[in-house]
């Protein structure tokens, strides 16, 4: 006999157009993908290795929320009991519901309002041991566990502090009334289920039973009705969830899973957007770790740019120039972001569309040979303006015997990326041709540059045939060869890690290792890849100076708290930054290491 | 041509009668801090760009207050948007933004 009842249609049309919805974004992704990445991703999901890592990561991440327990037990914990336990309730129900119902093919409907159609009583003692006492009481332990999560989101609403968040996400209205329908959905399960059994004497586990005989005998009214008031409540919640998600945060769910797929197999963010990247905003499911990150919102203020929001935007269809301009692109965002999003390349991206359409003319760069040497040292624009540090380098170069050359002596050609992070590649590609010319011409096979920003840009753009280094890698392969003799002078002090240095080059134990060497390196409250931004980043387009300056103090006061003697740090914007700002005397690792010859 | 041993020196008169000033709005109003520069010099002084040529920031200053958007169109163009002159800015102008505030002023202005 066919098991029906009117109130399954809502559900049943919401979860017909979800999965439809589903099936197309997923062919418009994969559709939309360049041929090489088609390739990549045919092959990956052919590879056992990728698909294992796949599906480990999509169990880690999408279920039980590793990161988000990393970052605060609570926060862990409420996101894994709505994902992981509505998974197992969905996985369960289904099991369940093949206990009374041998088919092949159930109605999808079914398992989800099963307790409606089966409520036969367990009267005798061993009864407790069979199976379906067993899946009654699965169901109701996990019907608890993301009631609890609930309770925990509500608590989230007003005491965010508790889940290791100071501010969340600011919703918009849409986002508001879908939140609700999720918020409903399972208690109107557990109501559902409640008088039902109550209504049946029987057919309810530990929680719904006894709930549902305790709301029989205190609610007056025709129990039956009641019950099948909330069954109609639980079907029109849950499809009107379905029928508003595709439009909602909540296709992160979804997206998600296609991004790691995507990841796994070796797809990458392009320059000017595409699949992946619309991917990658539909997976954002707006929790809002960005922004407690976003040293712009802490130490200036400012709260309505941060990655959440851009994020938004694109997906609406519509980025307001100020979230995309106004952002030092410090990484940090992306650093904590559990979802693994690349923001800073998405608001890249809108910057291109933003910049794309400015000219430049630099015909009047007029270079002549540079000559030859073993290594080509490239100082940058910004240790122009900090001159003790391409002092103390080529003092080094000088003690180390080594052949080098001092490529910009005269003056810089800007390797490119401040305008490359205005969203001007075209401009930015050509200086970077003059700048190639010249480092080939030198025929060195290795550039060392003391600026964090063209080190950057160096490796990931330039496509150069010899080796880069930084000059706290370069330095401390000297000081391990013996090169350079040193005698630590026991000062105390202070590492801070450049953006462009740590977070976008991942070189954190070099300067460490070399400044363990010479010094007493005090610890710091955030470092590596928390570590703060300067302020002074070339990535921050409209913002006043005085914020700037805020951000800066901020991060001073972090750095200066056990009171070093110097503050250390290996990129020339950052020591002009600080130096601006800063009691202690800021230096170079250049200069520090320097200092150390005996 | 005779030559007398003289010639006629250029007009330098300023007509502010002809300037363009639209071009000042638009700028102003996207960097405001335009309004507190004093001429110093640090940015022209420390330049990239004017290392190797004659591009000379605190002259685009000038020339946006007098309205000669021509002038400004071919000397912005060489530009490296490196920041150096952000950096030693005594007074705080944000003067990468206000690049891009020359730009943004020459695409609305055509």
């Amino acid at each position: 006999m066919i098991k029906f009842n009117l109130f399954v249609l809502p559900f049943s049309l919401g979860l017909i157009y979800i999965v439809y919805s589903i099936i197309m974004h997923y062919y418009r992704w994969i559709k939309a993908l360049p041929a090489l990445d088609k390739v990549k991703l045919s092959t990956g999901i052919r590879t056992p290795s990728k698909v294992f890592a796949s599906l480990k990561e999509i169990f880690l991440e999408g279920l039980i929320h590793r990161k988000l327990w990393k970052r605060n037990p609570l926060l862990g914990y409420m996101h894994m009991s709505f994902a992981l336990g509505w998974f197992l309730l969905i996985v369960m129900g289904n099991l369940e519901s093949r206990v009374y119902h041998g088919a092949h093919f159930n109605a999808p409907y079914y398992p989800i309002f099963l307790k409606f159609f089966i409520h036969d009583r367990l009267v005798l003692f061993f009864e407790i041991f069979t199976v379906p006492a067993f899946f009654r009481f699965m169901m109701d332990f996990l019907l608890l566990f993301v009631l609890s999560g609930l309770v925990l989101a509500l608590v989230k609403r007003k005491q965010s502090n508790w889940f290791g968040m100071k501010q969340t996400t600011r919703h918009s209205l849409f986002d508001r009334v879908i939140l609700t329908c999720l918020w409903l959905i399972f208690p109107m399960r557990l109501l559902a289920e409640s008088y039902t059994a109550g209504y049946f004497h029987g057919g309810g586990g530990f929680l719904t039973q006894n709930l549902g005989n305790l709301l029989i005998a205190v609610t007056p009214g025709p129990a039956e009705l009641i019950a099948y008031f909330f069954w109609w409540s639980y079907s029109l919640v849950l499809g009107l969830f379905f029928i508003m998600m595709p439009y909602s945060r909540y296709m992160h769910i979804p997206s998600e899973l296609l991004l790691i797929v995507f990841r796994h197999c070796g797809i990458q963010p392009k320059k000017w957007g595409s699949a992946f990247s619309d991917l990658e905003v539909y997976s954002c499911s707006r929790c809002g770790v960005c922004i407690d990150a976003c040293q712009l919102n802490f130490a200036a203020g400012i709260n309505n740019i941060q990655a959440v929001y851009l994020i938004r935007g694109q997906r609406d269809q519509y980025i307001p120039e100020n979230i995309a301009l106004t952002c030092m692109l410090c990484g940090r965002c992306q650093e904590v972001c559990p979802v693994g999003i690349k923001v800073d390349s998405l608001r890249l991206i809108k910057r291109r569309e933003i910049g794309s359409g400015q000219v430049s003319d630099f015909s009047y760069i007029a270079s002549s040979h540079p000559g030859f040497a073993d290594v080509v040292y490239f100082a940058g624009c910004m240790s122009h303006l900090t001159p003790s540090i391409t002092i103390a380098m080529e003092g080094l170069f000088t003690a180390a015997g080594v052949n080098y050359l001092f490529l910009d002596r005269d003056g810089s050609i800007c390797c490119g990326r401040p305008l490359m992070l205005a969203g001007k590649d075209k401009q930015a590609n050509e200086l970077m041709e003059f700048n190639k010319t010249l480092i080939r011409q030198t025929r060195a096979r290795l550039l060392v540059t003391s600026c964090p920003i063209c080190y950057k840009i160096f490796r990931e753009e330039y496509n150069l045939p010899i080796r880069i280094q930084h000059h706290s890698q370069y330095l401390l392969d000297l000081v391990r060869n013996g090169k350079i003799p040193l005698q630590s002078q026991h000062r105390k002090v202070v590492y801070h890690d450049p953006c462009d240095l740590g977070r976008g080059g991942n070189i954190y134990s070099a300067p460490r290792e070399l400044l363990g060497k010479i010094s007493d390196l005090l610890p710091s409250e955030k470092e590596c890849a928390n570590a703060l931004c300067c302020g002074g980043s070339l990535g921050l387009m409209n913002t006043s100076v005085q914020s700037k300056d805020e951000v800066t103090r901020n991060a001073l006061h972090s750095l200066l708290e056990h009171e070093p003697d110097f503050l250390v740090t290996a990129c020339p914007l950052c020591k002009k930054t600080f130096a601006k700002h800063s009691g202690t005397e800021v230096k170079d690792i250049a200069e520090m290491v320097y200092d150390a010859i005996p | 041509m005779i030559d007398f041993g003289y010639t006629l020196t250029r007009d330098r008169q300023l007509d502010y009668d002809r300037g363009d000033f639209r071009f000042l709005r638009i700028v102003r109003a996207m960097e405001p801090s335009l309004d507190v520069c004093i001429g110093c010099g640090s940015c022209t002084a420390t330049c990239s760009a004017g290392h190797f040529t004659g591009f000379n920031i605190r002259k685009l200053h000038t020339l946006i207050q007098r309205g000669d958007n021509e002038t400004i169109k071919a000397e912005l163009k060489k530009c490296m948007f490196c920041g150096k002159c952000q950096l030693v800015c005594p007074r705080g102008v944000n003067l990468r933004n206000l690049i891009l505030a020359m730009n943004r002023a020459i695409e609305q202005l055509g």
